[in-house]
């Protein structure tokens, strides 16, 4: 696998700011939790500032896009079982997953 | 339910007490609201919504004395490509004569939990945000959840993010367990909230993996009102007694997980996770999982797995209490206790009407098989100190042998895309 490249991602004014000004140490904590916020948000908003190079080409995703390589073929029968399960053991949780994200379509 | 031993409420707010062993007194579903949502309504990664959908299954569970069967009904349609709603009807119909019955002195019980879910998504560019309710309803319990859910692909599609949020509201009655009638003057809340966040990505041409993290917190009344502790008690003729066991009025539960999918060299599949679980009764657990999918032809494809589950018990649990009040909590659930079960799974797939049947695109018949092995190590099958001091089976109460029974869980359902 190839490591991501990243051509385009600039911090946001807003970020660059609060990272070069003085404060006190809680300023500085808040500062820094609105600066990562602000740069989770424009990469939300940006779609992860978009210019990442995938390093699985779309004409190369045709294993991904296989049927068997579903992460929840049968979603249906993946509720009934995790309520099987949750019904009866003392665990619970972390068993949705993220979604596929194999960028097929 | 008369069950006390079956309960639900407390380790999975899940379930429907029928699954929980029997119990009457189901506790629910709460629970499957986020499941579903997780499971189903977000399956799709972000930017693409869920292909048009109906699943009908039926599913029945048999073990442990406890049967519990019934339909489940999942559609989801798309609108203008930017919306979809999803629908899913689910039933438990119980009936369970299980080892906490059977200790309690009850007799078999029937019961049933309706439950009905509601999903709606919005796909905006790259992000699908989504809603869900879920309603569950037992004769003496009843959930409601709302969630709420945002998947977002990043870096070219090979990343999906997601997270959701779920608010949970269940209502505990209680049962006469002679006249059968709903106690007016036994109505307890209990308040959940859910919090969680995963990340797929594509790691290769062939291996995608998925990091699940879920934070879940309780606050109500987590007993199952039916369910008893034991006790030693010298004067007893059986030398134990039971109480109504006492719980927390909190739980809040980490639970990590990693899952992989890998496309073999030839067309076939494997897949593998492992969950880490805590929460603050002092449960921890750890989940393993290995499967694999083989297709045959255009039609068939045929899938097997190995799970693997180990808990250990809650700090406040025990099979026997040295004396009544021992401690501030006591418990006596089997699902709280220290145990290993082990799944094996096997199943099959059938695609018909593969170049489609008027408005059906394709369709599939699929059949999957369970088996499930629960091996106890600190919850005693209490029926051997109930049996004549005469009979050759009898064990005086603290020394019977380990609990353990094996289910057997059987789906067949058929899905079509529209």
């Amino acid at each position: 696998m190839t490591a991501p490249i990243i051509e385009d991602c600039s911090r946001t004014r807003s970020a660059a700011n609060h990272a070069a000004r003085p404060g006190t140490r809680m300023r500085a904590r808040a500062r820094g939790v609105l600066s990562a916020l602000a740069l989770a948000t424009a990469a939300l908003g940006s779609g992860g500032c978009g210019n990442i190079e995938p390093w699985v080409k779309p004409y190369e995703r045709q294993a991904l896009a296989d049927p068997i390589m579903s992460l929840d073929r049968n979603p249906v029968s993946t509720a009934y079982m995790q309520h099987v399960f949750e019904a009866r053991e003392g665990a619970r949780g972390a068993r949705g997953s993220a979604g596929g994200g194999c960028g097929c379509n | 339910m008369r069950d006390p031993g079956m309960s639900k409420a407390p380790v999975a707010p899940v379930a429907s007490a029928a699954h929980r062993g029997g119990a009457r007194g189901a506790f629910t579903l709460a629970w499957l609201a986020p499941i579903f949502l997780a499971t189903g309504f977000a399956a799709a990664h972000a930017g693409v919504l869920a292909e048009d959908r109906a699943d009908v299954l039926y599913h029945r569970y048999q073990g442990g004395g406890v049967t519990i069967h019934g339909p489940s009904v999942l559609v989801r349609k798309k609108m203008a490509e930017k919306y979809a709603v999803s629908a899913n009807y689910y039933t438990d119909m119980v009936t369970s004569a299980s080892i906490d019955v059977e200790v309690s002195g009850a007799s078999e019980y029937k019961e049933q939990r309706d439950q009905y879910s509601l999903g709606l998504e919005y796909l905006r560019g790259k992000t699908i945000y989504s809603l869900g309710y879920s309603n569950s309803k037992e004769n003496d319990y009843q959930a409601e959840t709302a969630s709420f859910g945002i998947s977002q692909d990043l870096f070219g599609d090979l990343t999906t993010i997601t997270m959701g949020f779920s608010k949970g509201s269940d209502t505990v009655r209680k049962r006469d367990t002679i006249t059968d009638r709903v106690d007016p003057n036994f109505n307890e809340p209990i308040d959940r909230w859910n919090y969680r966040v995963g990340v797929s990505q594509v790691m290769t041409k062939t291996l995608i993996m998925v990091l699940d993290l879920e934070v879940i917190t309780d606050e109500g009344y987590l007993n199952n009102p039916y369910r008893s502790y034991r006790y030693i008690n010298p004067s007893d003729e059986r030398l134990f007694a039971l109480d109504a066991e006492v719980y927390p009025r909190t739980r809040t539960s980490n639970a990590v997980a990693l899952n992989a999918r890998y496309f073999l060299p030839y067309r076939a599949a494997l897949h593998g996770g492992y969950r880490f679980f805590t929460d603050t009764w002092g449960i921890g657990s750890n989940t393993f999982e290995l499967g694999y999918t083989h297709p045959l032809g255009k039609e068939w494809i045929f899938e097997a797995s190995y799970r693997h589950y180990t808990q250990d018990r809650a700090d406040f649990y025990s099979d026997l209490f040295e004396r009544r009040d021992e401690q501030n909590f006591m418990a006596r659930d089997k699902e709280l206790s220290t145990f290993s079960s082990q799944t094996f799974r096997i199943g099959a797939s059938y695609e018909f009407a593969s170049t489609g049947w008027r408005f059906v695109k394709k369709g599939t018949v699929n059949i999957f098989y369970d088996r499930i092995e629960f091996d106890y190590e600190d919850f005693r099958d209490a029926r051997y100190s109930l049996l004549p001091a005469t009979d050759p089976r009898f064990r005086p109460v603290g020394s019977e042998p380990f609990y353990a029974f094996g289910a057997n869980v059987f789906q067949a359902f058929v899905s079509i895309w529209f």
